[in-house]
């Protein structure tokens, strides 16, 4: 039928496999760094920045990734700016990740008692200096099994990337399906593989909730 | 001149008037015990005086600044008001010396040799040297409560509020904290306190005042009104505690 046996399959699933954690690993990295912007703002004490930072995290997670991708990949392109596939990739993931980040750990410093405030303001301590010292610390704890857990959302997104051409684990699957015409096959192995990298993130996630437990 | 001048405040929560015109003078080194039954208004008295609430009539000084009237920042009036809650809430994540330490560092930059030895004395103070690198949950409560006495005088206050600082704590475990705020008052640290603790109210208080329904129905020297009270709401409110 063809010439592609089972291990050229999977190593070359495999090799593109570098690219789904290389742009997972960017998209959570730089997601994370506005998503801390974004959380600032949200918990801010100026109703403009928070205003903002709703709207912004409303319309990305209340509108799907894929059609955020086509947006940068084909919408942009309309301004006759070129963008590469990696960086529609990198920047739709980003805006996603860093909406959903900021709301989860809004969750994680609205879940800090009012006493923490109360006593650190009586300190006399700025607005950022009880975030900086008293607030942020604690809420970080309790953020730690959450991210983790949702880094597991941000390894599957990437999936979409192949859709605009970008050729991670997913594309590579149907690359190597129209030529070895084996889906079953091709398509159960790219699963593994992201089984394979999500799962130990789950787990890890349900182990560090199970500490922070404990501690409690 | 008194340290802390309260005048006619007013407060509501919506339409509902939880002060309805409080006035009421602090001296210097006075130690004033405020006592009433829950919902008369006494903890949200003490919060308008370090500006946690605020109010919407009449005027609150403390050492000659205003409160609550927007021109004061709110900062430099709380590096002099002290205030101790209920519920200690002590830094969880920081150790018991670290936790006494953080305003002088952070407000003050005091240096951190300075600061920490600042910490181990008054840790010593209250009772709890050697406690230094014991965080909160490591602590009973009464020691907690203690930490929370010595966080705040780290900042060298005028005036302590303290807002029911011995609710939450088991009987056992009340008079170590009450100690420690006896030996304030001997001191001379000027004290206002939300209590229940009657006893310690007529022993260590300069003043006793009553709050009613949003007012101060009372006030005098605690044994005294204790001994005669002039009001059968008074009255009756001792009655049941004794």
């Amino acid at each position: 039928m063809s010439d592609f046996s089972f291990w050229i399959i999977l190593q070359n699933l495999l090799l593109a496999t570098r690219w789904t954690i290389l742009l997972s690993l960017i998209a959570f990295v730089s997601g994370g760094f506005v998503g801390l912007l974004l959380l600032l703002a949200r918990v801010s004490h100026s109703k403009t920045l928070r205003v903002l930072s709703i709207g912004y995290i409303e319309l990305f997670q209340g509108t799907p990734l894929l059609m955020q991708l086509f947006l940068f990949f084909f919408g942009v392109a309309l301004f006759d700016i070129e963008v590469s596939p990696w960086v529609a990739a990198w920047l739709a993931l980003t805006f996603w990740t860093s909406a959903f980040l900021a709301e989860i750990w809004r969750g994680c410093v609205e879940s800090i008692p009012k006493g923490q405030w109360e006593a650190s303001e009586s300190l006399a301590l700025t607005y950022w200096e009880q975030m900086r010292y008293v607030i942020l610390p604690q809420a970080l704890k309790i953020a730690v099994a959450p991210t983790v857990g949702f880094s597991v959302q941000v390894v599957k997104g990437t999936a979409l990337a192949s859709i605009i051409g970008f050729v991670e684990l997913t594309k590579a699957g149907t690359m190597l399906n129209n030529v070895t015409f084996q889906p079953f096959l091709v398509y159960s192995l790219v699963a593994l593989i992201y089984f394979a990298l999500c799962f130990p993130l789950s787990w890890y996630s349900k182990r560090l909730e199970g500490r922070l437990n404990v501690a409690r | 001149m008194s340290l802390v001048s309260i005048r006619d405040v007013r407060k509501s929560y919506g339409a509902q008037e939880v002060l309805k015109g409080v006035s009421l003078d602090v001296g210097r080194g006075d130690v004033v015990a405020i006592i009433g039954r829950s919902g008369s208004g006494k903890s949200t008295l003490l919060r308008c005086i370090n500006g946690l609430e605020t109010y919407q009539a009449g005027a609150i000084t403390v050492d000659g600044m205003a409160v609550g009237d927007g021109k004061t920042d709110l900062r430099t009036l709380r590096r002099h008001v002290g205030m101790v809650f209920q519920q200690f809430n002590l830094f969880p994540h920081l150790t018991a010396g670290e936790n006494i330490m953080l305003a002088p560092t952070v407000v003050v930059k005091e240096q951190k040799g300075e600061a920490r030895a600042m910490a181990e004395a008054l840790l010593e103070k209250v009772g709890l040297a050697g406690k230094f690198d014991s965080y909160p949950s490591q602590l009973s409560g009464g020691q907690q409560q203690r930490v929370a006495i010595a966080r705040s005088l780290a900042m060298r206050p005028t005036v302590l509020l303290c807002d029911e600082i011995t609710s939450a704590l088991d009987p056992e475990l009340v008079n170590e904290v009450l100690k420690v705020v006896e030996q304030l008052a001997s001191e001379g640290m000027t004290l206002i306190l939300v209590t229940h603790e009657m006893r310690f109210a007529r022993e260590v208080g300069t003043k006793l005042v009553f709050m009613h329904q949003g007012r101060v129905h009372e006030e005098g020297p605690p044994k005294a009104l204790f001994a005669n009270p002039a009001t059968p709401e008074l009255a009756q409110f001792v009655g049941h505690q004794n």
